[in-house]
Formats: structure tokens, sequence, C-alpha cells
């Protein structure tokens, strides 16, 4: 060390500070492998599992990974994006039955339309922090579910029923459960990816210096609405694009999807996979649309038995199942 | 105090901040009333005054972290008043803060790193690899050797002592390289082999800067600042180099009689 340094402090040495450090970039080498996992799993279940019951966890793992975007990266929690799950259906249900667009498009249009809603709410609800933002977006997605109730084209309490699932660009025949199955599964890979890779971007740099203090990532002059808007925006395409998936898989675009219940069930599935955990929501998801399969014979006390899950989750292990996981083994999962 | 301007007067020097009536108000309260200051080009100018003074509340407005009810802020000779706080920052005007301003979840060299991205421009790439901003930890070493802080590199920011948080804080407002420094209370807290060693520190950084500090320790302000404001109820008191403002009556009173209230 040069005598002209200056040594600012005469503070405990280095023996005083705990010898904790941050995970070096090795430390995420296994996530490709974690991804050829999940990719092969993706081959191989539908052998096992009836597929559509893996596409409705597979829509609602996408919601929750979605939802958790906004959640772990910028730390503002959305208690509305059932609106955005809802519109995505809806307005792909209504474009493939009523205008009789090709599966692609209705499916495109259905992301286009959350995106658009995104913009609108995120807009809006950033302009305040906590929960003045959290019932910023309760109040816009209670009058998007306002909307649905109302509007001529949704059907009200029927909803769109007999959505075609039509052909992917006029080859594969999407009335075929295993071609449908495929289609969802790389749709969800491919977009986990991407959220994977803008998490661990010179993007997601900034956003984790936006979340440890905010006011110093304004003074050091970024522009941090912007970056909570874009991931605002990209948060409720995504949902929009699990919600659209979902009508087609289903065929039905319905009120429940808007309701504020599907906007609680997505914190639940986040919440106990892992905040911040790109693996988390997946697992979340997993848990809780298994718990309503096979809970379904107990009728109206799956709602009951779901709450006793979050509330023991909650008081167990905060950081939620894979968040429990990362912690014991010290890498991001 | 060589300032490097010596010989020119000082009413022709450019003025690196100046703000016209600064005045906000909080709900009826008027924090800061009509406030006029003027911080010369490569000057360390000082915001003194008694708590609740306004001498925050002026560091904010001119950062534009407050939005000011009227008055005017110019950055040399350009008025800024409606900019936001981002691009009062890329105008290379950067303030600290009273509670030491760091990304605690990041390692010591990270949180260099997020303001020599910024510098660099790449801050909107979402679809590049994390590691492509490598090469920044390059140029950050020679900072954190600057401040001490070298050995720690690889540490969580969150876990270092307070003064080592403070000095990171530093380190990480000079990798943008501003043109001015607004230094909130930038020896608090601090041992007083600490506050040498800052002192020493701003010397140092000075160069080719302008500096407007807050600082309650009037030894170091004797010192260090060629030009001291003082602010009391939010009005400015008395203004002049240390020895005008100690020997201003008013700004004894003021001092002790908020001492005393």
């Amino acid at each position: 060390m040069s005598n002209t340094q200056l040594n600012i402090i005469s503070e405990p040495d280095v023996a005083a500070i705990p010898d904790v450090e941050t995970p070096s970039r090795e430390s995420h080498a296994h996530f490709r492998w974690m991804f050829i996992a999940l990719a092969l799993a993706l081959l191989v279940i539908p052998a096992f599992v009836y597929p559509v019951f893996l596409m409705k966890v597979m829509c609602f793992a996408l919601f929750a990974v979605a939802f958790n975007l906004l959640l772990g990266s910028c730390g503002l929690l959305s208690l509305g994006h059932a609106a955005f799950f809802g519109a995505g259906g809806y307005l792909t249900a209504h474009a493939a039955l009523v205008w009789k667009l090709p599966t692609e498009v209705a499916v495109l249009l259905g992301t286009v339309s959350a995106l658009a809603l995104g913009f609108v709410v995120g807009a809006l609800a950033i302009r305040r922090h906590g929960i003045y933002l959290t019932m910023i977006t309760l109040a816009l997605a209670q009058l998007v579910y306002f909307v649905a109730m109302q509007a001529p084209f949704t059907g009200a309490e029927d909803g769109i029923q007999n959505v075609p699932r039509g052909t992917l660009f006029n080859i594969i025949d999407l009335k075929n459960d295993v071609n449908l199955y495929y289609v969802v599964a790389t749709v969800f890979f491919v977009c986990v990816l991407a959220v994977y890779r803008l998490l661990y971007s010179p993007v997601g740099r900034v956003l984790r210096a936006i979340q440890g203090n905010e006011a110093r990532a304004i003074s050091l002059g970024f522009n941090v609405n912007r970056y909570k808007l874009a991931i605002f925006m990209t948060s409720a395409a995504l949902s929009g694009l699990a919600g659209s998936m979902k009508a087609i898989v289903f065929q039905i675009a319905s009120l429940v999807d808007v309701h504020i219940s599907t906007s609680g069930e997505v914190v639940l599935m986040t919440l106990i996979g892992g905040v911040g955990t790109l693996f988390g929501p997946i697992l979340g998801a997993m848990v809780v649309v298994m718990s309503q399969n096979y809970l379904a014979g107990f009728g109206e006390w799956v709602v009951f038995i779901q709450g006793l899950i979050f509330v023991l989750s909650v008081l167990m292990f905060r950081d939620g199942i894979v968040g429990v996981i990362s912690k014991k083994i010290g890498r991001p999962l | 105090m060589s300032t490097g301007h010596t010989n020119i007067p000082a009413s022709t020097r450019p003025a690196a901040i100046e703000t016209r009536d600064l005045t906000i108000d909080f709900a009826g309260f008027r924090a800061v009333d009509g406030v006029n200051l003027r911080i010369e080009e490569g000057s360390i100018h000082a915001l003194i005054g008694p708590n609740g003074a306004g001498k925050t509340t002026c560091f904010s407005l001119i950062t534009k972290f407050l939005v000011p009810t009227s008055g005017q802020i110019l950055l040399r000779g350009k008025d800024v008043t409606r900019l936001s706080a981002a691009q009062i920052a890329e105008q290379g005007v950067v303030r600290s803060f009273q509670i030491s301003a760091i990304f605690p979840d990041m390692s010591v060299v990270e949180n260099v790193c997020v303001a020599l991205q910024k510098r660099s421009g790449r801050i909107y790439q979402f679809w590049k690899n994390e590691q492509s901003l490598a090469d920044l930890e390059v140029l950050a070493e020679p900072i954190l050797e600057e401040v001490g802080l070298l050995q720690y590199r690889n540490l969580r920011a969150g876990l270092l002592p307070y003064g080592r948080k403070r000095a990171l804080e530093l380190a990480t407002t000079l990798a943008l390289d501003p043109q001015v420094l607004l230094l909130d209370e930038p020896m608090a807290g601090m041992s007083p082999e600490d506050v040498g060693r800052v002192t020493e520190l701003i010397r140092r950084i000075r160069v080719g800067r302008t500096i407007l500090m807050v600082e309650h320790n009037l030894s170091v302000v004797a010192g260090l600042c060629d030009r001291i404001t003082v602010l009391a109820r939010g009005k400015v008191l008395a203004e002049g180099d240390y020895k005008t403002v100690s020997q201003n009556p008013t700004v004894k009173e003021a001092y002790i009689g908020a001492d005393h209230d």
C-alpha cells in the first residue's frame, strides 16, 4: 500500500469485520444446470402427468414469476395483478372467438393489452411508495373487475366460453393436448430464461441498487421511475401472456381470473416459493395449484386450508421454500 | 486559503451554484425562506446553523429532491430549477446524505461500479450478462485505494463499520467525477482522528471541483472552508470567511440562543 493512501478509518480492522463475502461470479454457473434440468423435466413430464394440469401449473407459474419480477427486483407490491392476468385472458378469448384471429395473434393481442394496461396502472402507482402504491394497484384492479362484469363483450357471470384453441402458424393442431402442452412449455421456458437474463444484466444491477437505496440511486443520476415503470409493464405483459395462454388452454375467460382472490393467490404462490428467487414462484405455483386439485374434495374448505398454509409458511420460513434453500447453500436460486 | 483564483476579485468569478430567493413551504411552515446563495467555482463553501435552520432542506432543494415553492437555482448561470433530481446529478452535481448512503447488499467494489456504470452509459442493457460490467472494476480499484477500502473490495458493503461506509459513499460519489459535491455532514459520528483523515481527503479531492458542505464541527469548517453561510430559521443570517462570521454578534446569539432554548 502506498504512502499517499489515506486510510480513513481507525475503526475495527479486518479481523473485526465478519468474513462474509458476496457471492462471486462463479456461483452463478449453477443456473445453467438448473435451466437444463428444467428443460428436461418439461420434455419428459407429460408422459407421466396429465398435460392440461401441467399447463395450468405453467400458466400460474409464469404469472407468479411475473409478479415476483416486480416484487422481488423492485420491491413493489401489487395487489392488482389479476387485472393483467384477466385482461390478457379476456382479450385473447374475444379475439379468438369473435374476431376469429389465429391463436398466436390472439395471444399476442392479450399480451399487448396487458402491457398497455400495465402502463396506465404503473404510471399512476409508481408515483407513490409502499402501502399507497399497493392500494392504487388494488383500486385500479377493482375497476377492471367492474368493467369485466359490466362490459357487453365479457359475458358477465358466464365469461367467454368455447374459445377455439385453433392451430399454431396453421401447422400445429392445438386441439391436441400434448401439442398445446409443448407450445405452452416453450413459451414458459423462454419467458423464465428472459426474466433470468434481465435479473442478472446491467439493468438487474441497477434494479438491485434502487432496491438497496433508492435515494442514493437517484442522487447518482439514475431515472428510478423509468426503471420502475419498465419493470411494471414487463411484469404486466408477462402476467397477460400467462392469462392469455390459460384462456386458450381452458377455452374460457371468466371473472375468477380478474377477481381479487387471484391477485391474492399470486402473492401466496410467490411467498411460499420465496420472494426474489427465480425458481421460488414456480415451485410456489406448483404447490398452490396442486393443493387446489388434491384438496378439491374438501369443497369450500380449500380456501381455509390455503389460508392455513399461508400463515404457516410465513411463520415457519419467511424466505419461502426456495429462499431457505438458497440461503443454506449460499447461492441465488 | 489557496483556491487558485486568489488574484481574481470574487464578484467576477463564475458561480458554480447560485440560488435566488429560494423558498419552500411545508403546509404553511416556511423551512427555507428567500435564500440567496452564491457558491463560487472551485471553492469549499460551508452551510452552518442551528438544528432546524434549513441546511439539509437547502441541499435537497438544490439537488431537486424537493421542489421549491418559489425561487430559482442556477448552475453556472444556467437555470436548472425545472430539472429532475436525476437530471441534476447528470449535470455533475452529486449529493451525499446524512445517513451513510450505500447499497448494503452489494459488495464494496460493486457499489463503486454502480456509479461507474452510470458514467459509462451502460444502464439500459437488459439483454447482456451482468459480467459485461466486469471491466469497470479495474477503474473502481484506484478509487477504493484512495479511500483505503481496496482490501475490502469483495465484502458486503452493509457489513462495513460506520466510518468505512462513509468512506465508501465518498468513493462512489468520486467515481461519478462530479464537478459539484454537496456533502451533508460528512464527519458526523466520526472519531477525532477520522475527522482529520476525511478533512485531508476533502482537501485532495477539491482540485477542480466545487464543494458545498453542511457541517457542525466549527473547527473543521474553520480550517477547510473558504466561505461560510450561516442559516437560521430558513434565512441567511450571515456570510463571509470564518473570521467574519465567527465574530458576527447575531451569529453568536443565534448559536448560543438556540443551544439554550
